[in-house]
Order: C-alpha cells, then sequence, then structure tokens
C-alpha cells in the first residue's frame, strides 16, 4: 500500500507560554476551522486533517496534511469511518509529529462520517501521546440523516471520550431549535458551527485572556471528563448599563441549555466571564448569583477575566455537563480495550472489503458489556434508572405536540416522579 | 311552552368532555337544571381547541343531547374558556369626587369602575371578566355600595381575568359555526366557583380548585369577593400520560388503570400487590405493579396542590380561607384526594357540592358537571340583572308598554 503525505512545516509562535493547536478533521471539521482563522485567535497553530482533497485546497490552515491510499482514489472515505481509521493508523507516526509541541490540542469535527469519526479518536490518542491536553468540540448529526451515520457518530463519540481529556459535543439536532421552517439548508450548517465556534471562543478566552479568578484548564477537564453524552453549552454576550442582568436572562432563555433547564438539571457548571475594564465585581456577584440559584445540586467552578478590546461589553460562556453513571462504564470499559491494541493485519483486511458489517467483534463485544452493565445498574440502584433514559428525550406522548407546561423552568408535561427522581423499584 | 329568555345554557368545552347543561330561571331567579347533554371530547388538549373540526362534531352531540333531554331549541350559550394563557390579577382604579356637595353619585361609581378597568394589557390580550370587589372611600376600607356617601376620592379594586385574544375566538367561533350565539364567555374556574359556594362561604373565604381533564382552574374568594384566579396547565390527562408513561402501558389502558385502581394517596394494603393485564382473549400481557401506579398518581397530584398553594402563598392568601378548600371535576373524583390535599393546602378540604342550584339529581351530584352547571348559574345572575325581578306577566306588559310608548 502507497501513501502519500503532505506535510508543510508548521510556522508556530513559540513565544507563548502555552501553545495552542487547532485542529479540524473531515470536511465539517476543515470548514469549522476557516471561520476561526481569523484575527482573534492568532498564535494557535491551525491544522487542517482530511482524506478529501478538496476540500483541503479550499482551506485556509498553515498545515494540511492529507491522508490517501490509492485504494480510496482521491474519493475520501466514502463515509466509512473504518477506512479512515486505519489511514490514520498508518498514519500515526505522521499525526503525532504534527502534535508535537502543542500544550494544549483542540480537536474540532463533525462525527457521522468517515473522516471525522474514524481519525478524531487516532489523533486525541496521538496528541495524548505527546504529552498535551485534549480537547475535542464535536457535532452529531440531524436525526435525518440516518440511523447509521447516528450509530457511527456514537461509537465514535464512545472512543474519543476514551482517549481526550473532554469532549464538548454538540448534537446538531439541537440547532432545531434555533431555526425556524424559512432557515435554508447551508444557513442551518452554519448556525451550528457557529455554535461550536462560540464554545471554542469561549475556551479560547479561558486560557489567553488575563484572569482576575483564574480557570485552569484541569478544572475544564475535569468538568468535561467522565460526565456524560453531551455537555450544554452557551456563549452569551451583552452591553450597556444592564449588562448583567441581559447576560442572564439571555443565559435562562438560550436554546441550548434549554432554556434553562439544562442548567438545573446539571451537576457541574463552568461559568467564565469576560469583561472590559470596567467589569464591576458587583456585575460578577450579580450574575453567579442568579446562576447559583438555578444550579442548587451543581458543582460551580467559576472565573472572571478582563479583555481591554471587549469596552462596555460582557460575555459570558457556560459549559454545563451532567453525570451520566452508564457513560462512566463505558469510559473504563473503553480503556481496558484502547483501539490501538488492533494489529495491522486485521486493520487492513477491515478495509479492504468493502464493509458491510459495522461492527469489529471487540466493538461487539463491548456493546455487550455495556447492555448488561447498565441492566444490571438498573435493577440495583434508584440513580441508575436515568440511565436509562438518556439525554432529555422524555417522550412526552400526549403532550407531544402542544404547547409545553413550563412552570420556573420545568417542564410539568414530564412525569413528575421522574422529574423528581423518585424510584420505582 | 317557554319563554326563550328563561331558559339558561352553560356549554363547557372541556378536555375530556363536552357538556352542555341546560337551565330553567323561575320567576324568582332560582335556577332549575333540567337538561343536561354530554359527549366525549377528542379535539382539545389543555382547555384548548387542538382539532377544531372534531370539537364541533363533538359540541353538536351535546347540544342536540341536551335539546332532547330538556326538551328546547338552544339558541344561546354561555361558553366556558380555560387554558394556560388565562391570568388575573387585582387592579384598582381611583377617580376624584368634584362635585361641590362631595356626594358620591352613580356616575362617580360607574367613572371609578372605568378607570379601574382601564388596563395595559399585551396588543393580543382581552379582559374576560373584571369583577368588583370593594370600594374605598377617602381610603376607608370595605364599602360595598358607596352611593350616597360623602366623600373627595372614590377607590374601586377590580380582579382582572384576561387571555389570549385569538385562542378565546377560537372557541367562540366554533360555537357561533354551529348556529349558537355566545351570550359571553366566562372563566372556567369562576363559573366552577359560583355553583359551589354559598354566600356565606364567599364570605368567609374559599378556595375552589376544579381539577379537569387538561387544566386545573382555581379561585379564591375572600371577604364575599373575588380575590384571586389561576390556571395550572396540569390536569387528569397528566396522570393518565404518567401512568402511560410509568407503567409503559398504552394512553386508553392508563386512563383505565386509573378509573379503576387509582387513589390519591399510594395504600398500605397495596403494597406489594400487582395486577395481570389481559387481551381481548384473556391472554396475560402484562403484571402491574398497583404501588407503582398509586406512586405515580399521587406525586403528579401532590405537585398540583402544591403549585396551587404555593401560588397562594405569593398572593398572600392562604390564611383568609376560613370555609377551606372545595374541590370540583373529575379529579375529585380520585379516592383520598382531600386526605392527600389536606396536610398540603393546611386547610379542611372536601368535594363541592352545588347548593344553590335544583333539579336533575343525577347531573348535581357530579363534580364533572359541576362548570358546565355554573355556567348556567353565571347566566341565571346576568339575566336577573338585566330583567330586574320582574315577572313574566309583567315583562310582557312593559314591552307592550314600551311600544305603545313609541
Amino acid at each position: 500500500m502507497k501513501t502519500k503525505t503532505e506535510i508543510q512545516t508548521p510556522a508556530l509562535e513559540s513565544s507563548r507560554t502555552r501553545t495552542i493547536k487547532i485542529f479540524g478533521v473531515g470536511s465539517a471539521g476543515v470548514s469549522l476551522l476557516d471561520t476561526l482563522n481569523g484575527e482573534e485567535f492568532a498564535g494557535a497553530g491551525f491544522v487542517a486533517i482530511n482524506t478529501d482533497a478538496s476540500s483541503l485546497a479550499t482551506s485556509s490552515a498553515l498545515v494540511k496534511i492529507h491522508l490517501e491510499t490509492k485504494l480510496m482514489r482521491g474519493l475520501g472515505t466514502g463515509g466509512d469511518p473504518e477506512r479512515g481509521r486505519a489511514i490514520a493508523e498508518e498514519q500515526f507516526a505522521t499525526l503525532k509529529t504534527a502534535c508535537e509541541g502543542a500544550d494544549v490540542i483542540l480537536i474540532l469535527a463533525g462525527l457521522g462520517g468517515g473522516a471525522g469519526s474514524g481519525i478524531s479518536p487516532v489523533l486525541a490518542r496521538a496528541a495524548k501521546e505527546t504529552g498535551a491536553l485534549v480537547l475535542a468540540f464535536v457535532t452529531l448529526p440531524f436525526l435525518c440523516e440516518g440511523n447509521r451515520r447516528q450509530q457511527q457518530a456514537q461509537q465514535s463519540l464512545e472512543q474519543l471520550k476514551s482517549v481526550a481529556d473532554g469532549v464538548i459535543c454538540l448534537p446538531n439536532q439541537k440547532a432545531f431549535k434555533l431555526i425556524d421552517e424559512n432557515t435554508s439548508v447551508l444557513d442551518t450548517f452554519r448556525i451550528t458551527g457557529g455554535l461550536l465556534v462560540e464554545g471554542v471562543r469561549g475556551v479560547w478566552q479561558l486560557f489567553t485572556r488575563p484572569g482576575l479568578i483564574q480557570i485552569h484548564f484541569d478544572d475544564l477537564c475535569a468538568l468535561v471528563r467522565d460526565r456524560h453524552f453531551e455537555s450544554a453549552f452557551a456563549f452569551v454576550e451583552a452591553s450597556g448599563a444592564g449588562r448583567s442582568r441581559e447576560i442572564v436572562e439571555k443565559l435562562l432563555a438560550h436554546p441550548l441549555l434549554d432554556e434553562g433547564r439544562a442548567l438545573a438539571e446539571s451537576d457541574a457548571v463552568l461559568v467564565s466571564l469576560v469583561g472590559g475594564k470596567d467589569l464591576t465585581m458587583a456585575e460578577v456577584n450579580r450574575v453567579m448569583e442568579k446562576i447559583n440559584r438555578q444550579c442548587e445540586r451543581a458543582q460551580i467552578i467559576m472565573g472572571a477575566a478582563i479583555d481591554a478590546t471587549l469596552k462596555n461589553k460582557l460575555s459570558a460562556t457556560v459549559i454545563a455537563a451532567r453525570h451520566n453513571p452508564v457513560a462512566k462504564t463505558e469510559i473504563v470499559s473503553g480503556s481496558s480495550e484502547p483501539i490501538a491494541s488492533r494489529g495491522a493485519t486485521s486493520r487492513s483486511a477491515a478495509h479492504s472489503i468493502p464493509s458491510a458489517p459495522s461492527f469489529t467483534p471487540e466493538q461487539r463485544e463491548q456493546m455487550v458489556a455495556r447492555h448488561s452493565s447498565s441492566g444490571r445498574s438498573r435493577r440495583n440502584s434508584s440513580k441508575m434508572l436515568q440511565a436509562q433514559l438518556p439525554l432529555a428525550i422524555i417522550s412526552k406522548g400526549r403532550f407531544d405536540k402542544s404547547e409545553p407546561t413550563i412552570h420556573k423552568g420545568e417542564d410539568l408535561d414530564i412525569p413528575t416522579y421522574i422529574r423528581r427522581g423518585v424510584a420505582l423499584n | 311552552m317557554f319563554d326563550e329568555s328563561n331558559i339558561i345554557v352553560g356549554l363547557e368545552i372541556g378536555t375530556s368532555k363536552v357538556c352542555a347543561v341546560v337551565g330553567e330561571q323561575s320567576a324568582d331567579g332560582a335556577l332549575n337544571v333540567i337538561g343536561l347533554g354530554q359527549s366525549r371530547s377528542r379535539g382539545v388538549r389543555k382547555g384548548e381547541i387542538a382539532d377544531a373540526p372534531m370539537v364541533e362534531e363533538d359540541v353538536r352531540n351535546a347540544i342536540v343531547e341536551a335539546e332532547q333531554m330538556a326538551d328546547v331549541e338552544i339558541r344561546n350559550v354561555y361558553l366556558g374558556v380555560t387554558g394556560a394563557h388565562i391570568r388575573g390579577f387585582n387592579n384598582r382604579g381611583v377617580h376624584p369626587v368634584v362635585s361641590a356637595d362631595r356626594e358620591i353619585s352613580d356616575d362617580d361609581v360607574q367613572d371609578v369602575v372605568k378607570n379601574a378597568k382601564a388596563i395595559n394589557l399585551p396588543n393580543e390580550n382581552t379582559v374576560v371578566h373584571a369583577i368588583r370587589q370593594h370600594f374605598f372611600v377617602d381610603g376607608q376600607d370595605g364599602v360595598t355600595n358607596p352611593v350616597g356617601m360623602l366623600g373627595s376620592r372614590l377607590e374601586v379594586d377590580v380582579h382582572v381575568v384576561h387571555g389570549h385574544t385569538n385562542r378565546l375566538q377560537n372557541a367562540i367561533r366554533l360555537v357561533k359555526g354551529l348556529q349558537l350565539e355566545v351570550d359571553e364567555i366566562v372563566f372556567n374556574g369562576l363559573a366552577s366557583s359560583l355553583a359551589l359556594l354559598s354566600g356565606e362561604q364567599k364570605e368567609l373565604g374559599a378556595l375552589v380548585i376544579d381539577i379537569g381533564g387538561g387544566t386545573t382552574d382555581y379561585v379564591v374568594y375572600s371577604d364575599g369577593v373575588i380575590k384571586h384566579t389561576g390556571v395550572l396547565a396540569v390536569g387528569g390527562d397528566h396522570v393518565s400520560n404518567d401512568l402511560a408513561y410509568g407503567l409503559k402501558v398504552p394512553l386508553s389502558r392508563a386512563e383505565k388503570l386509573k378509573l379503576e385502581h387509582g387513589s390519591a394517596l399510594v395504600d398500605e394494603a397495596m403494597k406489594g400487590r400487582t395486577l395481570t393485564l389481559t387481551n381481548e382473549l384473556g391472554l396475560p400481557l402484562k403484571t402491574i405493579n398497583v404501588e407503582h401506579l398509586q406512586r405515580i398518581m399521587s406525586l403528579r397530584l401532590e405537585e398540583i396542590f402544591q403549585l396551587v398553594e404555593q401560588d397562594l402563598a405569593q398572593a398572600g392568601l392562604s390564611d383568609y380561607l376560613r370555609a377551606g378548600v372545595f374541590l370540583c371535576g373529575g379529579g375529585a373524583r380520585v379516592p383520598q384526594i382531600a386526605k392527600l390535599a389536606e396536610p398540603i393546602l393546611q386547610m379542611s378540604v372536601s368535594l363541592g357540592q352545588t347548593n344553590s342550584v335544583s333539579g336533575l339529581k343525577s347531573a348535581l351530584d357530579q363534580p364533572e358537571f359541576v362548570t358546565a352547571i355554573g355556567l348556567a348559574r353565571f347566566g341565571s345572575f346576568k339575566n336577573r340583572k338585566r330583567e330586574g325581578k320582574s315577572s313574566f306577566p309583567e315583562r310582557i306588559k312593559k314591552t307592550i308598554g314600551t311600544i305603545l310608548r313609541r
């Protein structure tokens, strides 16, 4: 098998105390990377990775890595993550060199396709081996994209979680709350991309702005690691006299936070406030007081920072994570069977045949283990009942299509016993 | 036959049923229920119309049944409305008395009431009721009729019930489409309270909670006047839905289980007891734990009362309800519901009885029909006001007199 790899020499600023590299993986990741590649993120190294040459050609990233084999005939992975993974494993050394020299690595990818789902976990592992902290920002496909893509995305997400320090995940489906009947497909993808970019910007600000109350990267990783399926995050901005109040209002009305419900349900929340030089302690206090009240159960990590360019503006990044006991067991089982352990022969065999079964034996084993573990836990304790109902997708049955009855941020259409966490055993 | 204006019809388009009550008003103003029609409602969710053609059919059925039973033709109805969009609040109007002798005249009273009704509502909202509470003359509290009193400053409190115009119009238009006139729309909670409470109870202070299929409506009386109204878009449907979800049975089955085995409190004797559901052939389908059923139900009902209690506490009315709490609506049928509500509301709770109306015993005893009866009762009050207390022959004399005078 012949491989062709293009690497352009990275031009990185090494003067910073902390070097950050941002990787865009797959077509979605590469285009997201392009939107990021502006002045605001000066100082970060941008690396685009894809199997599809045409998407790379249009990218403005400094470093482009084109993963290719003859088998693909320049057509990319054809939506098969197995191929993406195989080629990434082959080029593991290349990925590792690209990761070297960075303290923090952010991975942007759209899961569900071939390249994003296949390469990201391998890249995360490569980055981890160079000693960097790895944080992945990924999107999950729309439900209408089909079962297969969902499944691929979920698998890849699990793998990513087992290697990366943190995964922040945005299901595209959530963007439906932000669009109306007339929004074009193009705009919709721009919106979901925009949300992810906001998340990256929020994290970026955590590292680069001088902090009055510092949030360490470790805090962030501890927050998103081992927690649940998806973290809800929101980035809001406000200016003017009543900006602290406005910020809180916007947060509580934010569709990605389920109108504030996500806050009430989460058990760990990270809040980062960035304001101009005129940011007052009273404002910080006001915002935090409101948020504290919203999420009484949660462990709250807060930070405040000054950005002189923000003048009169206040921006807040909120990342809320919910604990998911099953997700934890998955991670444990995943790390005991690292993807790296797979031999090269089985790999090439797996992808030379256009793969019809999407599970390898190991994955199947993993799935079975997960099933039995969740089954056991359901019988044993009340808390595990939550695991049966991932995300907040509780069918509202009769009230599915009617206007929801919201009372103080609680959806009263959801059975009371579920909202109160009463166990029926 | 009856004089048409003596017939008063209350029509309630509820979430679980459409119900029409035909009342006949006697010369002294008392109401006698002579007919009742009902039909299962299929197009209403949370008290609001979701499927208009379906609702039209149901309303027609109910009206026809009521017409047959009472042997009258129904032309006008008092229509009950509810829904989460309906809100109530208190407003005060002020009017300076300008006449030289400082005596308060009828005009002053009209003016002050008009001022109180001038409320800043969002454009899309309309006032359903503006109910007069008490007058204040120069700050003196508790004046019920200030005409003839001396004072320089007249104030009045009104309780305003308002709702979303378009949603209210939906129901009105639907009824008008059936060739029926809508005399007036009435908030369901208010109608229920009219049917249940006696004057004395209103004076002492009482809370009426109408737990319907889609909504829970409540009204607070104190010192003889309405102090507070509220709608919670949670009702019996939610209980069924919770059961369907929690027990993993279809909604229709959940509904049936609710009626047969439901309870507001978990029955100690039922702990560990199971039920076996069978299909139409008598083969066992599924086993259900009765304790779970009752726990799910109990939690939902408990929550409803807690939300009502919170609302009352916020309005500062919890301590003024000496006559206690009266329950009605289908939810009042749940066994032990009064026992569940008492510790939450910290008041005596009882099932409401329609005392002020006579007639069909079968209709008056049912908590489901309280609202529709109350609607007819509301109509009888209106009629009485309009007509004075004149008897039928006198009224004819009056009409002839006015014709002759022309």
